[in-house]
């Protein structure tokens, strides 16, 4: 007896066997479960609580209602968000930017330490970092324990099952809904996600499509151009819900590009039949409050930060010296941003945007710092700064810099909340995807695509508000 | 028998008190450098495998209320009484029947992974259905821990689960437990202890095929597949997978790796001799 005549002995078997006799086990195993059920489970009276569980199931899946509160709670969560972040953040600024460079920069200057190593260290490395610390902790600390609790009570399942119903009708897998509301956490975890779906084909949709879920290191670039620009154009009193507006509007726009790209995919380069699949909603749990509070700042907000001052730190020490290193009187970063410039003037943002764009591809948390950080080394000396470096800018001083020495104007702040939504994937899911696909063609498309999208559809946006005469 | 570690794992003086058996839980976090026992975390997708894994591993990861959350294995330790624990947490899935990449790995790893123990999570809400995994799991191994989560939800729902009753049907132990709030996380410990020393002999339902034919298939099979790969333990379960023509494990009986993975070193290495 050896191993291929076990093979054959049970290909011979199989033959004598009824082709449904797979259906056979199966049935002997439910029906064996089933009498086992029966015998351990009594049921008492009648619940209430089942009822009070298909109303809320009833109101939150509906086909229009269901929607609308979509829509509501995210706006809430949003707003929350907004609203409570401001202060913290204009705290934050104070002491660590404003107050915290000064007091490290007298604590150096008795130690001669020479004068690139403290421009490295502290107008590059320190400042980048603090910068990323005051404007994302606080919106961070707030959205995500508000989004967890959502997540635990078991209502981000009912989003699933809201946008199934799309997916199938994009040509996607419906289990795509719950790859992207991972996304909506963090890309490459979205992507990893993935594997739930079994076929090949709706799992590459996913996987291309999941980077236009914004995720946590792209909701503070959104948050505050919403909050600087947006908000700015209503009476104070309106400021935080239009800035909360924007936001969701923007989110929505993701799922929506979501859906005809995963469409257009399905109708191109990845054709083939959708599978079917049912998608079991998890019984409503009360949420744990302080422990969500917890878990979400531990295993959220603190991995976030962390992440970004990792990537912020070697970016601010990156953009110190492209902005002290000079060829022919301009620095290097100046001529990046000059080669850049067309390109950014005809996408409606300009070349240092899109120059940051290009040192941030490791993490897009460092997206506003060096934006800002650029722009005050590039732009016109009306802040006194010195190259590379950040001073006294706090979050209400960022609308002045960004329009005044960068010139920004609606435009620019609209344009760059959709370049936020449709560009590359960091660097982190750009990895991902390739060890799930294995493929360095499909990782190109998933890197590629979005970005290309953005540069089109930025570039109509300001065609159009151009000869609208908008700007 | 699997002696004690080390000295090194030696808890304080009140920890070894045989009344106070939490305090013999020792959270190893991700680093089970040394592990004596392998113990899988197996169930449904979101009937809190996740959150079970996290009270016994002191991590902290975050679980959520969904379905299909965890879509690899995560692994994580833990001490007790004197036997260190590496835990796997596997995929949520329905079935060990079906062919997608996460019950893939749920199915590969208590095949192949042999773990000494798997607890089995169950959500005493959706009884039937979740039984039907424990069936296919039992089919695999009966060196399983069922635990019965979520009673306190079954019991607002008025369902009232005798879980003696069920402990019989099974041939294995059932814990009733509400592991988001640690409630029977100790009799948990205690029934994976016993199981993983032998001080309970299970006796996992093995499920007759009503199919005359289809049992006699599955007997043949098997007693081929014990002399070619003697130590296999569910040769029964093998031979089902053969007749149903399960390239995996086709590939794996052809090329030795099924006779491999039975003696030597596995995902994780096996404790020396422990009760088999």
């Amino acid at each position: 007896m050896n191993r291929s005549t076990i093979l054959d002995e049970a290909a011979r078997l199989r033959a004598e066997l009824d082709d449904d006799f797979r259906d056979g086990i199966v049935e002997s195993l439910y029906a064996e479960s089933s009498r086992i059920t029966s015998t351990t489970l009594s049921h008492r009276d009648t619940p209430a609580r089942t009822t009070w569980d298909k109303l809320l199931d009833r109101a939150l899946t509906h086909r229009v209602w269901g929607f609308v509160v979509m829509g509501v709670l995210l706006f809430g969560v949003f707003w929350f968000t907004i609203a409570g972040a401001a202060a913290p953040s204009g705290l934050l600024s104070t002491l660590l930017v404003e107050h915290g460079h000064g007091w490290l920069t007298r604590l150096v200057s008795p130690l001669h330490v020479p004068e690139w190593l403290t421009g490295l260290l502290l107008d590059g490395v320190y400042l980048s970092t603090a910068w990323v610390v005051a404007v994302m902790l606080p919106p961070m600390a707030i959205f995500f324990p508000l989004f967890t609790i959502l997540e635990d009570f078991g209502y981000l399942p009912r989003v699933a099952f809201n946008l199934d119903r799309l997916f199938a009708g994009s040509g996607a897998h419906g289990k795509q809904a719950l790859s992207m509301m991972m996304g909506y956490g963090c890309n490459a975890a979205g992507v990893t996600a993935t594997r739930i779906i079994d076929s090949r084909r709706e799992r590459l949709i996913a996987v291309i499509t999941n980077n236009f879920s914004i995720c946590n290191g792209r909701w503070p670039v959104l948050i505050l151009m919403g909050t600087v620009f947006l908000g700015k154009l209503v009476p104070p009193a309106f400021a935080g819900l239009v800035a909360a507006g924007s936001v969701v509007t923007v989110a929505f726009l993701g799922v929506l590009v979501t859906l005809l790209v995963s469409w257009g995919l399905s109708k191109t380069v990845l054709r083939g039949e959708t599978s079917v699949y049912s998608l079991e909603l998890p019984p409503y749990r009360p949420p744990r409050i302080w422990w969500t509070l917890y878990t979400s700042l531990i295993d959220r907000t603190l991995k976030v930060l962390r992440r970004a001052v990792t990537m912020a730190a070697p970016a601010g020490a990156a953009i110190w010296v492209i902005s002290n290193v000079t060829i022919t009187e301009t620095s290097l970063a100046g001529h990046l941003a000059a080669l850049l410039a067309p390109l950014g003037w005809l996408m409606g943002l300009n070349g240092i945007i899109l120059l940051a764009y290009v040192v941030a591809i490791p993490a897009n948390e460092i997206i506003i710092p060096t934006i800002l950080m650029l722009t005050l080394t590039l732009g016109p000396g009306l802040f006194a700064a010195d190259s590379g470096v950040l001073l006294e800018l706090g979050a209400a001083e960022t609308r002045t810099v960004l329009v005044r020495a960068g010139g920004w104007t609606l435009l620019t702040a609209v344009n760059l909340m959709l370049f936020t939504l449709l560009h590359n994937p960091c660097g982190t899911t750009i990895l991902t995807i390739w060890h799930e696909t294995r493929s360095v063609k499909w990782t190109t498309v998933a890197t590629l695509l979005p970005v290309g999208l953005g540069i089109v559809v930025t570039s109509l946006t300001a065609a159009v508000a151009r000869s609208a005469g908008w700007v | 028998m699997t002696a004690a570690d080390s000295s090194a794992g030696t808890s304080p003086a009140c920890g070894d008190c045989v009344l106070n058996n939490v305090s013999n839980l020792r959270e190893l976090g991700v680093s089970p450098a040394g592990h004596d026992i392998v113990a899988a975390v197996a169930g449904n997708p979101n009937t809190g495998k996740s959150t079970v894994f996290n009270a016994l591993t002191g991590l902290r990861r975050h679980v959520g209320n969904w379905s299909g959350k965890t879509v690899d294995r995560a692994e994580g330790g833990f001490e007790y009484r004197r036997r260190r624990y590496k835990l796997v947490d596997l995929p949520g899935t329905h079935s060990l029947l079906s062919t997608s990449h996460d019950e893939d790995i749920a199915r590969d790893f208590l095949l192949f992974g042999r773990p000494d123990t798997t607890v089995v999570v169950v959500d005493a809400t959706r009884l039937e259905r979740d039984l039907n995994l424990v069936l296919q799991i039992l089919q695999i191994t009966d060196r399983v821990v069922c635990a019965l989560n979520l009673v306190d939800e079954a019991e607002r729902n008025g369902l009232a689960v005798d879980s003696r009753h069920l402990a019989r049907e099974l041939g294995v132990p059932v814990v009733p437990m509400v592991a988001r709030r640690g409630t029977g996380m100790t009799e948990l410990l205690e029934a994976v202890e016993q199981v993983v020393s032998g001080a309970i002999t299970t006796r996992g339902k093995r499920v007759q095929h009503r199919d005359n034919r289809l049992e006699q298939a599955v007997s043949r099979l098997s007693e081929q597949l014990e002399r070619e790969f003697p130590g296999v333990a569910n040769t029964r379960w093998i031979a089902l997978r053969l007749l149903e023509a399960d390239p995996r494990v086709e590939r794996a009986v052809a090329d030795g790796t099924l006779g491999e993975l039975s003696t030597a070193a596995t995902l994780a290495a096996p404790p020396g001799g422990n009760t088999t």
